[in-house]
């Protein structure tokens, strides 16, 4: 079975503790997200997981086949075109050039990247566009796990329902699981199926919410009906400093 | 291959582009004849003059032996500089402590004026080839080690994590992350050097040494010859010219299709 598995989790830069006694499981098929306040260790989290950080203390168990990273900047290659910007996480999987490039070509398409874009480069792309090119790049590896730092934060309304889309799509065929950090409650309500709870000074997880209802099934009605009732709830309200002046 | 097919195709396109500078140029001689026919041929020769004395100098065994010679000696200190400015350039901007401490030396080389170096690579190394190679080195090497420091200082740190995220084999960071930014770097450090070390070398030439181009052009001095000692500028120019707008410029160009 493959799963990302954290336990007992403490982290420190310098002498500022980031996390303190992190745990939680990710199971094949499950999309679990973080929220909290910024600042709060979610970025730091994300990396100790995804293997961008050495961990300190506590244990990550990652046993994904696979696993793919998208940003919350685009980080595109500049002096890349789109094609291979795409093609550049292929290649580096070891897959063969003409196969890489077709793979990316197809994806780049569904991505709504049409073909005048293929030859353009980053500086000629758009916030919006950057992004569905690191999207794509991230998921023309047909990774097991992804990652998402705040990917859909600097996206206008239409542009993150239809990168939302695609990964529902993705998520109630089972064929990804997810971990993503996130600011935007909305936003994990849509996508998880559990949603985690991260409190600052040091990071520590303070309360989990489940969403059994499946992805796809969920309308704008169900998303914010529980935001609503997510927003009443006191752990939330202490942790994102709500109080009501 | 597929790049250097890329600037041969685009190369037509680009030399079409050049005659707005074609008629700058003719401008230019335009004036000098002007110049010439109010102060006279003694203290500037017509273009015409100049041109003819050109052709004459270019027959000649000995003025091509003398281009050969400066040729050689620019080339020498321009490929010690290259190759030692840039190795030098990425190594200390790796090292945080070693950029730090290059600043300062970097700073007292480019600040000294080349004749003062030229004076001191006289008494050092005598009259002849090793003072002027000396002397182009030392105005060029800084140029191309300052850029090939700054290219690696500012390598994209976030760049670097993406790699690390999709696990980029060590040749594809290298080769499709590093390289890029660092040659967008080092190329025109390399482009502004080549143009020192063939001014430097004619005026070390001028001051220390009895041939190359830079010793006719104080004979003609010397002997009030000015149509030689301008002929001597339209080659020097001409040459300049030639290899940044004929050579380094469509090259530049291709590599640097990626910015903004």
């Amino acid at each position: 079975m493959e799963r990302l598995e954290v336990k007992k989790l403490n982290h420190h830069f310098g002498f500022t503790e980031i996390l303190r006694g992190i745990n939680f499981t990710l199971d094949k098929g499950e999309v679990l997200s973080i929220v909290g306040p910024s600042g709060g260790g979610k970025t730091t989290l994300l990396h100790l997981c995804a293997g961008l950080l050495d961990v300190q203390e506590g244990s990550v168990t990652n046993t994904f086949k696979s696993s793919a990273f998208a940003f919350q900047e685009a980080r595109l290659l500049p002096w890349k075109n789109v094609i291979d910007n795409i093609s550049m996480s292929l290649l580096a999987n070891g897959e063969k050039k003409s196969e890489a490039l077709k793979k990316s070509q197809e994806i780049a398409l569904r991505f709504g990247l049409e073909e005048d874009y293929f030859e353009k480069f980053p500086k000629d792309l758009s916030g919006g566009m950057k992004q569905r090119v690191s999207f794509a790049r991230a998921l023309v590896l047909k990774p097991s796990l992804l990652f998402l730092d705040e990917p859909f934060s600097a996206l206008d309304i239409g542009l993150k329902k239809e990168l939302q889309t695609v990964l529902i799509e993705m998520i109630s065929k089972k064929e990804l699981s997810i971990l993503f950090i996130t600011h935007d409650l909305m936003e994990a309500i849509r996508l998880s199926d559990e949603m985690l709870l991260l409190k600052a000074d040091p990071g520590h997880i303070v309360k989990k919410f489940r969403f059994d209802l499946i992805q796809n099934q969920r309308d704008d009605k169900y998303v914010y009906g529980k935001s609503a009732e997510i927003l009443q709830d006191e752990e939330i309200i202490s942790t994102f400093e709500l109080e009501l002046k | 291959m597929k790049f250097a097919l890329k600037i041969l195709k685009d190369f037509p396109s680009y030399l079409w582009s050049g005659w707005g500078a074609v008629a700058s140029i003719l401008l230019f001689i335009a004036l000098w004849d002007v110049g010439n026919q109010v102060y006279g041929d003694l203290v500037l020769p017509s273009p015409l003059e100049t041109f003819k004395t050109l052709v004459l100098m270019l027959h000649d065994d000995a003025v091509i032996a003398e281009i050969e010679t400066t040729l050689y000696r620019a080339s020498m200190g321009f490929g010690f500089s290259l190759i030692l400015g840039s190795a030098l350039g990425l190594l200390a901007g790796f090292f945080a402590t070693a950029s730090m401490m290059s600043r300062p030396i970097v700073t007292i080389l480019v600040g000294m004026p080349p004749i003062a170096w030229i004076v001191l690579a006289m008494i050092w190394f005598g009259m002849g080839d090793e003072t002027v190679i000396f002397t182009v080195i030392v105005a060029s090497f800084p140029i191309i080690f300052v850029g090939a420091l700054q290219g690696t200082r500012t390598l994209d740190g976030e760049l670097k994590e993406m790699a690390e995220s999709f696990n980029f084999p060590w040749h594809m960071r290298f080769f499709d992350v590093y390289f890029p930014h660092i040659f967008s770097y080092v190329f025109p450090a390399w482009v502004s050097g080549l143009g020192m070390a063939w001014k430097i070398v004619i005026m070390a030439e001028l001051l220390a040494t009895s041939n190359g181009i830079g010793a006719s052009l104080a004979v003609a001095r010397s002997q009030l010859d000015t149509p030689t000692a301008l002929s001597i500028v339209v080659i020097m120019i001409a040459s300049l010219m030639f290899i940044e707008y004929i050579i380094l410029e469509p090259i530049k160009r291709e590599v640097e299709l990626w910015r903004d």
